[in-house]
């Protein structure tokens, strides 16, 4: 793993100060960087050199730096978390490009996510809808039954895991077209579908989540998958097919 | 000041209960006048926020992610443990009671930890009502795996997503009260300091990070779940953001910090790769159930493979070391973390290092034996009778992919190389801290009214803590301790009625954190904040870290001064204080590292023993292991500031052991 020769990397990024600003591309240039290292690892170098230029560093959101904690987005190449199928940003390494490539990088693109300054932007509508139905109404209070009380078929089980693995990062919003959170909602929805713990709120939880969404300003689903091509998590187009059964027997039976 | 643990009277294994049986209670209608802050919204702080909330007090919480479901816990790999006994292996409270304490080298509270295997299993019940996925078997049922330093099966696990799995079940459990609005939330929130008022904590100052603004916020009692202190030693696998700020605040005001030296240096993380590096990666402790740790047995080869001319493949099994298997045979690979990390040093410092970076840091974590295991197995299980090499092979793989896919494929997209094919290389890595904010058995602070719960608090895992401990402990905190204890000390406040923040503590403490954000603002020093968290991170890492002298430590004294005071002169941190300012948010982070750093390494010189991950180079047997001192370090050291780090006063609360006797702890 010993770092070979640096690359030379040109950048395109996106600079907006605030909200009300206007934003636009700034070309950055940045050499010596180790094919080894992380895109955002990079990015810490190209900070570092404006910093040490009396510039004002490029502001992005980042934490865990290893594709779970769903904060890094940004678009790279005009693909949110770039061009490598199945990872983050921040699990991104610099050995994906070629010594000499331009990069553009630019922030999450959808109406219900406005930029608070330059990549980063405000994705709290994705809470709003879990608060709206993603959740199974048990008291924390450690009086329930067994956990072995309901076998649950293995099958099941790992569906239920499979759909709880989104990250709530956005990149299926920041991919469509019609800016749609399906492919989000439809994972909280498949997960506790799939569970027996999870019937009982089982249509309000459908009906409550679909209803914020669109309030939040997200579109509908137009089935054209692409959230699914960029979703960092593999979250299967599967779950929006079971959340829209799940919706439309809940508007059925709903009075 | 005298330390008073409140340990209750009684039997351990009554005591708990019997606690509940007396402690005073809040009336519902009376919860509702009562406002609780909670910092950090990790399992603890996520656990704790929707349990008081559900039980009616107005909860404010705090965290400095965009939601609170980006925690750091978010990235806990490998498992929970719980004392179910579900595999009928003999496991019971009593032994994971008793594992703890063995593998925190008899450093922790017995009380304290009884308790938490007493709960233990609660909450493994708890979060599969909530629709945790935890993994099961064929027949429906939850599954297990084994970690390190015990000898049951009691870890259950979501893949290797455990941690995103439980999160997500507190965050779930926030969400149904901040929908009732029994929890206010403040992502993008940093709490700067507390306030204290009239002796108790009444409040917080937090810096709105989108914004800029400084807030008071007011509350009936504080209570802190911040998480762990690793990012002191600049790399670690905590998250980038990860800080003491939050611990090290209330320090300065009055709650004593205990044990700063115990750190937890995880054996199994991706190699360092270069001078750009910003974090390390763990893999998690799970994969060492099947993978087999080596090194060459030939200095030669170890030589040849760093430098390109050897792969792992050649290395015939007769010139391979299994040194773990060697060294404790009857544990193995699955020795206690702090016995492996030093392993794979000692290896490393003789010269066996397989990593070509700086200092040959890394040693082979292999899967062949597994695939070929698992392979023959399964080939069994189908009915393949005589089954070619490349039939248990790719059998193998299918097997050794369902149950570490994630880690698999993580380990690739950073290193370009293929675990399934060639061994991982690893090597120890900054992880965990032990030690943290002094609790009582309620988990009360010095300061009246202001808690720790958590990786903040020092109370569970004495000197070591065992894997998928944490997450047990964060939401045991959470979930089931806190929640009852803070209604004992909140019965009365019920006639208080709110906490204004127009108190002049409130103005004095808003005041200190604006001097503070100005000083950075206009210091227009010559070097980044990263600059000063690299040379700091070095220090601890060469003379705070794995191993110990009273020499480096003392250097590591005068040092990090010497770097402080640097600090402050020349520091640069861009922009402005009202705007969205990630340098700024670093810069006070690291300002109180940089404090920390100090009564870290005075600690660990004034512990004149090893126990656990604490090990004094002074202070080994013969054949290396660590020698601990009963006599005269059977107690948590305590700290009180008054000024100068280095310069704290040390408390020292007794250990008492009344039903485990003192070991030498033996893996071998
Ligand atoms: C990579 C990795 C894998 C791990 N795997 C396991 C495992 O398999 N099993 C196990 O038991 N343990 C594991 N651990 C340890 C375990 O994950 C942690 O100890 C535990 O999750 C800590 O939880 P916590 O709630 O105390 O704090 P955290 O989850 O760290 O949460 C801290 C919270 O505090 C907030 N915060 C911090 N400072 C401030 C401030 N100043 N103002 C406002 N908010 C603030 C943050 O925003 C966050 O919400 C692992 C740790 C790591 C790093
Ligand atoms: S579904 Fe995929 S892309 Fe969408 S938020 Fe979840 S993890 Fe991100
Ligand atoms: S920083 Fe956590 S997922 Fe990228």
């Amino acid at each position: 793993m010993a770092a070979e020769k640096g690359m030379n990397i040109t950048l395109k990024v996106w600079r907006q100060k605030n909200g009300q600003s206007k934003g636009a591309l700034e070309t950055y240039q940045i050499n010596d960087v180790s094919p080894d290292s992380s895109f955002l690892e990079m990015m810490d170098a190209l900070n570092d050199q404006i910093i040490m230029k009396d510039g004002s560093p490029v502001v992005f959101d980042h934490d865990c730096r290893e594709g779970i904690c769903g904060s890094c987005s940004m678009y790279i190449n005009g693909q949110p978390h770039g061009p490598a199928r199945l990872v983050t940003t921040c699990q991104l390494h610099m050995r994906e490009f070629k010594d000499g490539e331009t990069i553009y990088v630019e922030p999450f693109r959808a109406k219900a996510f406005p930029v608070i300054k330059d990549l980063v932007v405000d994705r709290s509508a994705l809470d709003r809808i879990q608060h709206a139905g993603g959740y199974i109404s048990v008291n924390t209070s450690g009086n329930t039954q067994d956990a072995n009380a309901i076998p649950i078929e293995k099958e099941k089980a790992d569906k239920a895991f499979d759909a709880a693995t989104c990250i709530g990062c956005g990149a299926c919003v920041a991919a469509c077209k019609n800016a749609s959170a399906s492919l989000f909602m439809s994972a909280k929805i498949s997960q506790y579908a799939l569970l027996p713990q999870g019937q009982v709120e089982a249509k309000n939880r459908v009906l409550a989540m679909v209803k914020q969404a669109e309030e939040e300003g997200f579109g509908p689903c137009s089935n054209t998958g692409a959230c699914e091509i960029e979703c960092p998590k593999g979250i299967s187009l599967e779950n929006i097919a079971r959340m829209n059964r799940e919706y439309l027997s809940a508007s059925l039976t709903s009075k | 000041m005298k330390l008073d643990s409140k340990i209750p009277e009684g039997p351990l294994k009554d005591k708990w209960t019997n606690y509940k049986n007396n402690i005073r209670l809040v009336n519902p209608a009376n919860k509702r006048n009562i406002d609780v802050i909670v910092v950090g919204t990790g399992l603890a702080g996520g656990s704790a926020a929707a349990t008081l909330a559900e039980l009616g007090y107005n909860v404010k919480a705090f965290c400095y992610q965009d939601s609170p479901r980006r925690a750091h816990s978010i990235a806990a790999q490998g498992g929970i443990n719980a004392a179910k006994n579900y595999q009928g292996d003999g496991d019971s409270t009593y032994r994971l009671f008793y594992d703890t304490i063995k593998g925190g080298d008899y450093r922790s509270r017995e009380a304290n930890v009884y308790r938490l295997a007493e709960v233990s299993a609660n909450i493994i019940d708890q979060c599969v009502a909530q629709g945790v996925p935890f993994a099961r078997d064929y027949g429906g049922l939850l599954d297990n795996r084994s970690f390190g330093g015990v000898l049951v099966s009691r870890t259950f696990y979501a893949k290797g997503q455990t941690g995103q799995q439980l999160l997500l079940g507190a965050y779930s459990a926030m969400n149904r009260q901040i929908a009732k609005g029994k929890i206010e939330m403040f992502n993008r929130h940093e709490m700067l300091d507390v306030v204290i008022v009239d002796g108790k904590a009444r409040g917080i100052i937090a810096r709105n990070l989108v914004t800029g603004e400084i807030e008071r916020h007011s509350a009936h009692a504080v209570v802190i779940g911040s998480g762990g202190y690793g990012n002191v030693f600049f790399l670690s696998t905590n998250a980038m953001g990860s800080n003491v700020t939050a611990s090290w605040k209330i320090h300065k005001r009055g709650a004593l910090f205990a044990n700063p030296c115990y750190t937890q240096i995880h054996p199994t993380c991706v190699p360092v790769h270069g001078t750009q590096q910003s974090k390390l990666t763990l893999m998690s402790e799970s994969l060492r159930n099947d993978g087999r740790i080596w090194v060459p047995k030939k200095i030669e080869d170890a030589k040849a493979i760093r430098e390109g001319k050897l792969r792992a493949r050649d290395i015939k099994e007769e010139d391979r070391d299994y040194y773990l298997e060697r060294r404790y045979p009857s544990f193995g690979n699955l020795v206690p973390r702090d016995v492996a990390s030093r392993a794979a040093k000692e290896r490393c410092d003789a010269g066996y290092g397989v990593v070509n970076n700086d200092t040959n840091e890394g040693v082979f974590l292999d899967f062949a034996s597994a695939i070929q295991r698992y392979g023959k197995q399964e080939a069994l299980l189908k009915g393949i009778h005589n089954p070619s090499k490349e039939e248990v092979e790719s059998l193998g793989k299918k097997v050794v992919e369902s149950k570490y896919g994630n880690l698999f494929d993580m380990y690739k997209q950073i290193t370009a190389e293929n675990p399934y094919e060639t061994p991982m290389k690893i090597y120890p890595a900054v992880h965990y801290t032990m030690g943290g904010v002094w609790v009582d058995y309620n988990l009360m602070t010095t300061v009246p009214g202001l808690y720790a719960i958590g990786e903040a608090n020092f109370s569970d895992h004495g000197a070591n803590r065992l894997g998928a401990s944490a997450l047990m402990q964060g939401l045991a905190d959470g979930y089931f301790v806190l929640p009852y204890t803070i209604g004992d000390y909140l019965a009365d406040d019920i006639r208080t009625g709110k906490i204004s923040t127009d108190l002049p503590e409130f103005k004095e403490a808003e005041d200190s954190v604006k001097s503070m954000i100005d000083t950075f603002i206009n210091n227009k020093g010559k070097h980044s904040v990263d600059y000063f968290h690299k040379k700091l991170g070095l220090i601890m890492w060469n003379k705070v870290g794995m191993s110990r002298t009273a020499s480096g430590l003392k250097e590591a004294i005068e040092e990090i001064k010497v770097l402080r005071e640097q600090f402050w002169k020349e520091v640069k941190v861009p922009g402005t204080a009202d705007e969205m300012n990630p340098e700024l948010e670093k810069a006070t982070r690291v300002a109180d590292f940089l404090e920390l750093g100090e009564l870290f390494a005075r600690d660990a010189l004034e512990r004149e023993e090893s126990c656990g991950g604490h090990f004094r180079e002074e202070h080994r047997t013969e054949d290396g292991e660590a020698k601990r001192d009963d006599e005269n370090f059977a107690y948590v050291a305590a700290w009180e500031y008054t000024g100068q780090p280095s310069e704290a006063i040390l408390h020292k609360e007794e250990l008492k052991f009344e039903n485990v006797e003192l070991k030498t702890r033996s893996y071998k």
